[in-house]
């Protein structure tokens, strides 16, 4: 994914002229080093200051540039909120913040460095989209989208590298779930590193006899009202899985829309009200709830109420 | 009673036809002289006590303490179009101290942008006049601010863009000393001199005190001139309410190449209404009507 963003950025900085791009002395990390390698004098690392990075941002999109600025999902929204709300959300300007290494996933470097609340922060702000691409293939359609759309974008990618769910004729449609895989008896909406997972757990509850309907939510904000209440109406259970608190995230946003448009039972795959410390990915999605045996575990749950 | 009744009203009108008439679709440059500031900065000082007193709220203090800044930057150094507020090529000032606004509103309706007497309608439900500034309702605003200590940042970003762009426009940008206490300021004084924006001038209106007092007893800023030079900033001091002081500190920071200039303008909070000099109680706290009426006698 972050291998696909740096690359795509240069791709998008050849097509056109007004695109710089900011980090926060991570762009190794998150790949815009690509970028800064190709068009130095397009790209401004502001160094371990991402509060000045993102009212930089803000400035040059008001002056007409279209500014990516990229740091850790744990840092921007986290370290520079206000800076994201009244620079950018507030005056409705045209910044792409693109940010890598969200949710737990990213493993070892521990809490400090986990992103689990970033959907919620960023979610409540007036006028963001919130794409949460599932993989590689998307991530690149993702941030063209961004790229050719106005307004403010936050895009979050994660460290691992994530199997792809796509191949390469597919397109991004924004606002748009996509239905992964059809189902009768049950949903499963997913985001991110979760939707591999939510296939997986639908083949294994295909032999249970299950017929389990998969939906990649990627853009999460404005979110597709319309495929949810179908998928609630013709499945009669949902389940949403996401790499975030359990409150604020994708489930929660899911709920509020069953709530007012198809009631249905449903159960919340996520972390819950905790921190995650130090681990492998694998044994912090296993710890924490994450992996396609506790969808499952949520699917059967959540027929049992139907 | 409010204050049209009181009869104050005609004086605000006086001014439409004296300033922005005069000067209407035309690109200001270096038009005022001194005594032509001095009478304009009389004016926006009866505006700030007029609107402020009006809405019965707002911030009298920081906006007095400002008002020589903003005369001489709109009416001798900005290049800008009040009938084009959009003008690809004009100035750039961004207000970093958004609690300010009384002040850039009346400057703007002086300069033009919009009628003087939409000065009376600041801070009210649906007014363009928003307690701080927004830049996406007021005509000349550039910025949204109000949560202070992303301004300086938001400037360079401007700065940056006529960089790349190669325009010559030039970027000012207006901080309160307080406002200093945030630790954005500093990272943005880092980058300011770290990508060499000459094009960009800060100043900061230095008039000692925030909200909960004087500066050196709520944080102490000092030493304020030896910090911003410690940061690559070419620093110039000016006695903030000299017009002449002013205008030749903007025309000495435009030569000045490869480092962004500070100017810190020594001020008075509350500066020309007697009651309201060097007190903290006018920061947010508006006159009410009996201080409106001897703070306008005081400006007459």
């Amino acid at each position: 994914m972050r291998e696909t963003y740096g690359k795509t950025l240069v791709e998008l900085g050849r097509e056109n002229q007004d695109i710089v791009v900011l980090d926060a002395d991570l762009s190794r990390s998150t790949m815009t080093k690509i970028f800064a390698r190709e068009f130095p004098e397009r790209f401004f690392d502001c160094g371990i200051a991402e509060q000045n990075m993102v009212s930089i941002a803000a400035g040059l999109a008001a002056s007409g540039k279209l500014p990516f600025a990229s740091t850790f999902a744990v840092f921007a929204p986290g370290r520079c909120f206000d800076q994201i709300r009244m620079s950018i959300a507030q005056p409705g300007l045209n910044v792409k913040l693109v940010t890598s290494h969200g949710g737990i996933s990213v493993g070892e470097d521990g809490t400090s460095h986990h992103s689990i609340e970033d959907l919620a922060l960023i979610g409540s702000l007036p006028g963001f989209t919130v794409i949460v691409p599932a993989d590689a293939i998307e991530t690149a359609q993702a941030v063209r989208m961004a790229a050719a759309s106005y307004g403010p974008f936050y895009i979050r990618l994660c460290r691992p590298k994530v199997p792809p769910v796509y191949t390469e004729s597919y397109r991004f449609n924004l606002g748009k779930a996509v239905t992964m895989r059809q189902g009768r008896d049950v949903t499963v909406i997913a985001i991110g590193l979760m939707v591999a997972a939510a296939l997986e757990a639908a083949k294994n509850l295909g032999r249970e006899g299950i017929d389990c309907r998969v939906l990649n939510m990627s853009t999460l904000k404005p979110i597709d009202e319309a495929a949810i209440t179908q998928a609630a109406a013709e499945t009669g259970a949902i389940i949403t899985a996401e790499e975030h608190l359990e409150h604020g995230g994708l489930g929660s946003i899911v709920a509020q829309v069953l709530a007012r448009h198809q009631p249905v039972p449903m159960e919340f795959v996520a972390i819950k009200d905790t921190y995650a410390r130090s681990g492998k990915p694998a044994e912090l999605l296993q710890r924490h709830g994450l992996t396609a045996k506790d969808i499952e575990q949520g699917v059967r749950s959540a027929i049992a109420r139907k | 009673m409010s204050l049209s009744e009181e009869g104050n009203l005609p004086s605000i009108s006086d001014s439409v036809t004296t300033s922005a008439n005069s000067m209407k679709a035309e690109v200001f440059s270096s038009s005022a002289s001194v005594a032509e500031m001095e009478a304009i900065a009389k004016r926006l000082r009866r505006h700030i006590i007029t609107m402020t007193g009006k809405a019965g709220s707002g911030h009298p203090g920081g906006s007095l303490s400002a008002v020589e800044i903003l005369t001489a930057l709109y009416f001798g150094v900005l290049r800008h179009k009040p009938s084009d507020p959009q003008w690809a090529d004009r100035d750039r000032f961004i207000l970093s101290k958004g609690h300010a606004a009384p002040l850039l509103y009346a400057t703007l309706a002086e300069c033009g942008y919009f009628p003087v007497d939409e000065l009376l309608t600041l801070r009210q439900m649906d007014s363009r006049l928003q307690g701080h500034t927004d830049r996406t309702v007021t005509p000349g605003v550039e910025m949204s601010a109000g949560a202070l200590g992303q301004g300086l940042s938001f400037a360079i970003g401007v700065a940056l863009a006529g960089q790349l762009n190669s325009q010559d426009y030039r970027v000012y940008v207006l901080l309160g000393d307080g406002e200093c206490d945030e630790g954005q300021v500093w990272e943005g004084a880092m980058a300011a001199a770290h990508f060499k924006v000459d094009n960009l001038v800060a100043i900061v209106d230095n008039n000692g005190q925030q909200i909960d007092g004087w500066n050196r007893d709520v944080m102490n800023l000092d030493p304020f001139p030896g910090k911003w030079q410690a940061f690559g900033w070419h620093v110039i001091e000016v006695d903030g309410h000299n017009l002449a002081q002013l205008t030749e500190a903007f025309d000495q920071a435009k030569p000045v190449k490869g480092q962004p200039t500070v100017i810190i303008a020594h001020t008075i909070k509350g500066k020309g209404v007697s009651f309201m000099e060097n007190n903290p109680d006018f920061h947010g706290k508006a006159p009410n009507a009996e201080e409106v009426k001897i703070a306008l006698k005081e400006l007459e």
